[in-house]
């Protein structure tokens, strides 16, 4: 697969047919500083899109305008076909209600740098939440599915247990079966170890791995270099705004035939 | 002697009043500041602008001027209410603002991560408030608003410049007949003390409770 | 509902609420100094004395934050010249009253002011080697009053919206004021629209100048 130094779309890794996430043109600004100028992006199922870049260039702001917590401003965002942050009803474009925005939300999934686990809630009522207030299980069934998602990442045994008992490690596991419990179209995962101790860094890898391996689609923001280049499908990497480079990753992380990829990859490695 | 028990068959009505109208204000205070709260901090910019706006007049001038132009200032819009209406009104009014602060801070100390992370699995504005953010925002909501409770009560003893007989001015009605004001007056003193004072620690045990709830 | 606007008697009788608004400030402020004077020196006994002189502390505060203030203004003036002979006008008993008042406040505030002091300025006061008093004066009490400056500043304007309960006692400060033209020439709308005004502004101004002096003292 060449390496594309321009905005070209990306040919299909995996099979054929719709994309899950079509990003088309996408521009965002805050106020005078344009953070996202330009971006045409597909994921198809099953792919691993692994977003590199250095700081401020756009990559956080991606992921939280494919699941609209934060509304661009021209361009357009499909997944599974459905333009997601507008209506085209009367043929003008409109920005969508709040409830309608949170039928979206609930086919992405979202794991934060930051866990924001909800903490008077137990390791399973957070997972349970989602599956009880959204998609409507009743509380029996809605405790065996988030128990059963915490067993998948290795936490069975802490169901019952505060986000102020556990580590940053596992708060992030739970975030992770949070999110994944409610069965997305595509997982957004932000920079999600950036906050932890070096030594739970791992635990919390291996999950995503295992989340790779099963076939789940995902977007992820990340500074492992190491882990992006195991485990994806696909390496783009954005700075100010643009996609500059894109590939698969032994493409971007060893020919590394553009100037601005291959400073960053210098200062992160 | 005889002529202060049989008053305090008179005092005791006093009280019940004073109950009365602290309930009554705290109630509706209490429905009135929440939703005003919630949309201080959530609604449309004209909205909280003017609860602002509401909250910070009402909050600025001394209860006793809000009492006395709420008393004298209503019946000259036609509507003619008995003071011990007028009065509740008034108060109410104070309180609301009290407690329009009191969540505002409340909701606005949740991390703004805790709404987002509720939005990523997709639950509505009033899921995300019932179940993420009001479960949260109590505990920062209470200790203030109890001690707001005791405002309340202590107001409501100017409430008997305008006629309403409530305890502080049965105490008075006593004191003119009876002619020894400082038993008396020590007397309400006494049971202003235990209502309040039993208010106040309550508060704390709830602030001591909370705060070994980690973030 | 036939009501029409006349302020011409509010601004005839105007200085009513205008000196009233003076006297106003004067109880506040005078008010806030002794206040100051008697929670400084309770807060200090506080911590440095036994367990009886705490409770009696205790005791006080607890009893004036949960009373009315209008009670404790009737029992300072019709109470206690029954007790002692002493006979004081309606302006000085306020004054005592809402004095005592403040104090019980301001406790409070300078204990946790106190409190609140570094560590590790005391530290470094006993380290170069100052007395107890020493420490006090130069180190503790400079730092506590740049803390509780924020606090000091919300105790005033409460205490200058308390001032308007003298009314009842007719000392002639803003409520009454407005009291008195209300009942002398039934404007009650038109003298409430000054009147509440007044206060705001009053309240805003002494806020703005304290926050300047405050930024002077910032604590960092």
């Amino acid at each position: 697969m060449p390496i594309s130094a321009s905005n070209a779309t990306s040919a299909p890794a995996h099979e054929p047919g719709q994309p899950v996430v079509r990003i088309r043109g996408l521009k965002k600004s805050f106020g005078q500083i344009v953070v996202l100028d330009g971006i045409n992006l597909d994921v198809h199922r099953g792919e691993v899109v692994t977003i590199i870049g250095p700081s401020g260039g756009g990559k956080t702001t991606l992921l939280r305008c494919i699941n609209v917590l934060e509304i661009y401003d021209e361009g357009s965002i499909q997944i599974d076909g459905v333009e997601v942050g507008f209506t085209d009803s009367s043929g003008a474009r409109r920005k969508r209600t709040e409830s309608d925005l949170a039928h979206h939300r609930a086919e992405t999934g979202m794991v934060f740098q930051l866990f924001y686990l909800f903490p008077h809630l137990t390791a399973a009522e957070n997972v349970m939440l989602g599956l009880r207030k959204v998609r409507g299980f009743g509380k029996a069934e809605a405790r065996a599915i988030a128990e059963r998602w915490l067993d998948r990442v290795g936490l069975a045994a802490k169901a019952d247990s505060l986000p102020s008992q556990l580590s940053g490690g596992q708060q992030q596991r739970v975030g992770i079966a949070r999110a994944v419990a409610m069965e997305p179209k595509v997982l957004l995962l932000d920079e999600i170890t950036s906050a932890l101790d070096p030594e739970l860094v791992g635990e919390v890898l291996s999950v995503v791995r295992k989340l790779a391996e099963e076939g789940m689609t995902m977007m992820v923001v990340t500074h492992e270099m190491a882990f992006a280049r195991e485990v994806s499908s696909r390496v783009v990497f954005i700075d100010a705004g643009r996609i500059v480079a894109e590939g698969r990753p032994e493409d971007v992380f060893q020919k590394q035939s553009n100037e601005r990829l291959r400073s960053f990859l210098a200062r992160v490695s | 002697m005889a002529d202060i028990f049989s008053s305090m068959q008179f005092l005791w009505r006093g009280l019940f009043v004073t109950v009365e109208v602290s309930l009554l204000v705290i109630c509706l205070s209490l429905v009135a500041g929440l939703l005003l709260g919630v949309v201080v901090t959530y609604g449309p910019l004209p909205a909280r602008l003017a609860i602002r706006l509401f909250s910070d007049v009402i909050r600025g001038i001394p209860i006793l001027v809000l009492i006395f132009f709420v008393y004298y200032g209503l019946p000259l819009t036609g509507l003619n209410l008995n003071n011990f209406v007028s009065a509740v009104m008034a108060l109410a009014l104070f309180s609301t603002a009290q407690i329009i602060e009191i969540a505002r801070g409340a909701l606005q100390s949740i991390h703004h991560g805790q709404t987002e992370a509720a939005k990523a699995i997709g639950l509505t504005f009033a899921q995300r408030l019932l179940y993420v953010i009001f479960p949260q925002a109590l505990r920062r909501f209470l200790p203030p608003w109890i001690n707001s409770v005791t405002d309340v009560v202590k107001g409501s003893a100017l409430v008997s410049l305008v006629g309403v007989v409530d305890l502080m001015l049965a105490i008075q009605q006593v004191i003119g007949r009876t002619y020894v004001p400082l038993p008396l007056y020590l007397l309400g003193a006494l049971i202003y003390f235990s209502i309040n004072y039993t208010l106040s620690s309550l508060s704390r045990i709830l602030e001591a409770r909370y705060a070994y709830i980690r973030e | 509902m036939l009501y029409h606007l006349n302020f011409g008697l509010i601004w005839k009788n105007f200085p009513k609420l205008s000196w009233g608004l003076v006297l106003s400030l004067e109880l506040a402020l005078i008010s806030i100094v002794i206040g100051v004077i008697i929670g400084l020196a309770l807060a200090l006994l506080y911590e440095s004395r036994g367990r009886v002189s705490r409770t009696l502390i205790t005791l006080y505060v607890e009893f004036i934050r949960n009373v009315p203030l209008i009670l404790l203004v009737y029992l300072v003036f019709y109470g206690i010249p029954t007790l002692v002979d002493l006979r004081y006008d309606a302006t000085t008993s306020f004054i005592v009253t809402l004095s005592v008042y403040s104090g019980a406040y301001l406790v409070e505030i300078f204990r946790t002011g106190l409190a609140a002091v570094p560590r590790g300025l005391i530290d470094a006061a006993k380290a170069i080697g100052l007395t107890p008093l020493q420490r006090l004066l130069y180190v503790r009490l400079p730092t506590m009053f740049r803390i509780v400056l924020p606090s000091l500043s919300n105790t005033f304007i409460s205490l200058f919206k308390d001032t308007s309960v003298a009314s009842v006692l007719a000392v002639p400060e803003l409520t009454y004021g407005a009291q008195w033209i209300n009942f002398n020439t039934f404007r009650i709308i038109e003298v409430y629209a000054i009147v509440t005004p007044m206060y705001l502004v009053t309240g805003y101004i002494i806020l703005g100048c304290l926050r300047l002096f405050e930024r002077q003292f910032k604590v960092r």
